[in-house]
């Protein structure tokens, strides 16, 4: 009788080393240190959270009779820590757009980026231009299309384009709005109170960079997550400028004047009996 | 908060609604408007989230046009409104759109009509619906003062009525309101109620 040839169901690869050694590899504690919590994904979620800079801000933006006011203070911060005074958080998209950014700095800073290449690209297919409005909608489709994927931005795209000045508030959640007037970030409270009080269409460039530099500046002494230097820009017919980028701690001086109060009470030593 | 109501009248139909853009506490615009123009004789009014809100009324803004080039008649209203329906219920399982909607329209053969969609996909036509906070305040008003066969002036007043109701009995009552109107001459707006002006967009 033939014997049947079972050599092909034999292993190719023949099993180096031992099994135990394998075991000991998988139970054996991992050589990094591994979060004392239950909720793994939970604590990854906080985690990214926390590291996440650029949280608190304050970011303005306004349409005036000569184009539109961009200001920005410069603060990062990762929870109570101040990561950086020095962040730009006006993006500049190309020559007569710019971008604010208010939430996660990456995310802003990537999404803004992808945006200006899209709007060189809509400017050599079209050779014109991409219109604030356009160049506004893409990123809002953008962003809509992440929505609930944990993106965070609030940003305000302001430029100059074919119709004027044009200025739109854009965020995370798909939100779009078109405006004269927007305010953006944890101080963005205290900005509007300066800005509403103080705005009016007719205000000149200074008058209205003046206006930005004092809304930022008030918002950075009562919101604890915003401060640095407090940048303003103006979009004009031809394209950006910056006007000025000032420490908010020098502004204080001028814009905070506290007064020498008379003492009422002098405290006196006790007199000895 | 958000208000959104509409009435259906003799001959034509009113959708209103509030145009506040909030965000937590603060209210971003005062100016928005939150009622599409579908097409030449239906207006779509929706509450919702902002992003959802402005995706989807495009979107069927859009489809709506797409049928109307490819076939050359436009869809009806009761067409528009099971559509719109559709839409939502498809992506009520995968990826829900936040938005309710009062869908108002004006055709030859049936005259005006309103229909009620809420973003679980329910569609309901109505003589007069409302969503949102200001809801509460404008069903039982129009429940008490509505009439099928009310001019085009009763119903304003009865609008008026509403935002009154709203402006005084809500706590955070939206200042502005936008009344569109839609008739057998077609989808216009027909004015603002505002107690707070926004600085128009420059003209320049």
């Amino acid at each position: 009788m033939m014997k049947i040839d079972f050599s092909g169901l034999d292993p190719y690869m023949p099993v180096k080393g031992n099994a135990e050694d394998l075991d000991d590899e998988i139970l054996a504690a991992p050589s990094f240190k591994l979060p004392v919590t239950v909720d793994f994904d939970g604590f990854q979620k906080a985690a990214v959270q926390m590291v996440k800079p650029a949280k608190g801000t304050t970011t303005l933006a306004f349409i005036f009779k000569d184009g539109v006011m961009v200001a920005a203070d410069s603060r990062a911060s990762m929870g109570g820590y101040i990561s950086s005074q020095s962040v730009k958080k006006i993006i500049e998209i190309n020559p007569y757009m710019l971008g604010t950014m208010a939430g996660g700095a990456a995310d802003c800073q990537f999404w803004h980026r992808n945006l200006g290449i899209k709007c060189r690209l809509h400017e050599l297919a079209n050779k014109r231009r991409i219109s604030v409005a356009g160049a506004s909608k893409l990123l809002a489709n953008i962003l809509y299309s992440y929505r609930g994927m944990g993106l965070s931005v609030g940003t305000m795209i302001a430029g100059w384009d074919e119709n004027g000045p044009g200025l739109y508030y854009v965020d995370s959640e798909g939100g779009r709005l078109k405006g004269t007037r927007f305010s953006v970030g944890s101080g963005s409270p205290y900005a509007y109170g300066v800005l509403d009080s103080g705005y009016r269409f007719d205000l000149s460039v200074e008058e209205a960079a003046e206006l930005a530099r004092r809304a930022i500046y008030h918002a950075t002494f009562r919101d604890g997550a915003s401060g640095g230097v407090a940048s303003v820009y103006h979009v004009g017919p031809s394209g950006w400028k910056k006007l000025s980028g000032d420490d908010v701690g020098e502004l204080h001086y001028s814009y905070y004047p506290v007064e020498p109060t008379a003492v009422e009470q002098e405290m006196a030593d006790v007199p000895i009996a | 908060m958000e208000s959104v109501f509409g009435l259906v009248g003799k001959d034509f139909a009113i959708v209103v609604a509030d145009s506040s853009a909030v965000h937590s506490i603060l209210v971003h615009k005062t100016n928005e408007d939150k009622i599409m123009v579908l097409d030449s004789h239906k207006l779509m009014g929706a509450s919702g989230e902002t992003g959802d809100r402005a995706q989807f009324t495009e979107y069927v803004q859009k489809n709506v046009a797409l049928y109307q080039f490819r076939n050359g008649i436009p869809l009806t209203t009761a067409a528009t409104a099971n559509f719109t329906r559709g839409e939502l219920a498809t992506a009520l399982r995968k990826n829900p759109y936040m938005v309710n909607i009062i869908l108002a329209g004006y055709d030859k053969d049936v005259g005006p009509s309103l229909y009620f969609i809420d973003y679980i996909a329910s569609l309901h036509k109505v003589d007069k619906a409302a969503f949102g906070y200001g809801s509460y305040f404008a069903l039982s008003m129009m429940d008490r003062h509505y009439r099928r066969d009310m001019s085009v002036e009763e119903a304003i007043e009865l609008v008026d009525k509403c935002i009154r109701e709203i402006r005084s009995r809500l706590v955070v009552a939206p200042p502005n309101f936008l009344i569109k109107i839609v008739d057998k001459d077609g989808a216009r707006e027909y004015g603002w109620r505002e107690s707070i002006k926004d600085a128009p967009v420059a003209a320049a």
